[in-house]
């Protein structure tokens, strides 16, 4: 499984792999939202914790459908069932190395993004810490979603509409803990919430999804 | 080592082949044969456990076999020895050589796999089944895309491999060269009642 894990994400940062293209994204968004909104410190602080998640959830979208797809087309899926990895490891070790090329590179360069939306200086710990804990449930959700429309000729889209919706708790939280958070107010609970929604995506997901790609390669 | 009785299978929701029974014993080599469309490659994945059986019983140890089909599952931005050693180190091992010098791809082993012919691409997808060191090899076409001299490599990879004790499985359509070999030809298990698959068969 670590033989996977190193696979991924070797194959992550050769070229045409991928790495980036998420972070690249989540700039943008920070980049454009106040050029947009206009030059208002005032409001870009108090929307600043919302965009910066959404951000960071639709940047961890963009590259879920790869997840699976990329090996199924090419049969290796195929030789992983037959192969002594258990399928939920395989999950696991996937999701894992989409965390690393994704969400990692996120909560990094998170606090250079709420400078440029000028978020609240309390608010960069929870910031750091919220996407920390939340990101992993992202890429897990994601993983069940890639794993159901592995088959799909263009996925992507239908992906994006069965993974959103199961992402909301997860933004709710991860944005309210910011949000407590740059205001100074109590905002350990929802920290907590979002660490319950990974660990529990991290309990229960790899074996639902697992059991999508059995389905699947039928 | 592998044991069928009455075996049917069924591709999207329908019954192509029934009444298939053999047995497999080490050092054999079984060909299948038959005409496109007829279930090659159903049974085949149904063997290798991808998909269930829909009727009968395939009594075999999961852990024995590999599974070769017709896609590769070569990762075009890995080397040739990368592709190889990610396989072997899945399967708990870590020789990669005996597998590059078989099918004679020593010369290519730092190559990436995008820059790869397909005959290349098939030698090394077929190299994997070597490092996978496990004894029953169960083959989709293996053979597609390979010269003369290859599909003599192959043959001779194949002799090893049943020497050692192991056992295969093939579908193709040509002569491997391995006279030793039982064919079992498909045609006469061609499904004749069209028994429709269960409407839940995704969770079968």
């Amino acid at each position: 499984m670590i033989a996977l894990l190193q696979r991924d994400l070797r194959l992550a940062l050769r070229a045409g792999g991928g790495f980036g293209l998420g972070l690249a994204f989540f700039l943008m968004v920070a980049v454009l939202v106040p050029l947009g909104v206009g030059p208002e410190g005032a409001l870009l602080s108090r929307i600043a914790p919302g965009i910066l998640w959404v951000g960071a959830l639709l940047a961890c979208l963009l590259s879920l459908d790869r997840m699976f797809a990329l090996d199924f087309e090419d049969g290796a899926l195929d030789l992983m069932a037959v192969s002594p990895l258990p399928l939920e490891g395989v999950v696991a070790m996937k999701a894992l190395a989409h965390w690393l090329v994704t969400g990692l590179p996120l909560v990094v360069i998170s606090p250079v993004l709420g400078l440029l939306l000028s978020l609240s200086a309390g608010g960069y710990v929870w910031l750091l810490a919220s996407l920390m804990l939340g990101t992993p449930a992202l890429s897990l959700i994601g993983g069940f979603g890639a794993a159901l429309t592995v088959g799909l000729k263009r996925g992507g889209l239908i992906l994006s509409l069965i993974v959103l919706p199961m992402y909301v708790p997860t933004l709710i939280f991860g944005a309210e803990a910011v949000r407590r958070g740059a205001l100074g107010a109590e905002a350990l609970v929802p920290l907590l919430l979002l660490a319950a929604i990974s660990l529990g995506s991290a309990a229960i997901l790899p074996f639902a999804a697992a059991a999508a790609l059995r389905a699947n390669l039928k | 080592m592998l044991q069928v009785d009455d075996l049917a299978v069924s591709r999207g929701g329908l019954t192509v082949l029934e009444g298939v029974g053999f047995a497999l014993a080490q050092g054999q080599l079984l060909i299948l044969r038959g005409p496109n469309g007829v279930g090659k490659t159903t049974l085949l994945r149904t063997l290798a456990g991808l998909q269930p059986a829909y009727a009968g019983r395939v009594v075999v140890d999961q852990d024995q076999l590999t599974y070769c089909g017709h896609a590769d599952g070569l990762k075009a931005t890995l080397t040739v020895a990368e592709n190889l050693a990610f396989w072997a180190a899945v399967h708990g091992q870590t020789q990669i050589e005996p597998a590059l010098v078989a099918m004679n791809l020593t010369a290519l082993r730092a190559r990436r796999a995008a820059d790869l012919s397909a005959g290349q691409k098939r030698r090394l997808g077929l190299a994997r089944l070597r490092v996978t060191r496990r004894k029953i090899w169960l083959m989709d076409e293996p053979t597609v895309s390979l010269d003369a001299a290859s599909v003599a490599l192959f043959g001779a990879m194949l002799r090893l491999h049943l020497a050692q004790g192991g056992a295969a499985i093939v579908a193709t359509h040509i002569d491997l060269g391995l006279p030793e070999a039982r064919v079992l030809d498909l045609s006469p298990y061609k499904a004749t009642s069209l028994r429709q698959g269960a409407f839940d068969e995704a969770f079968a």
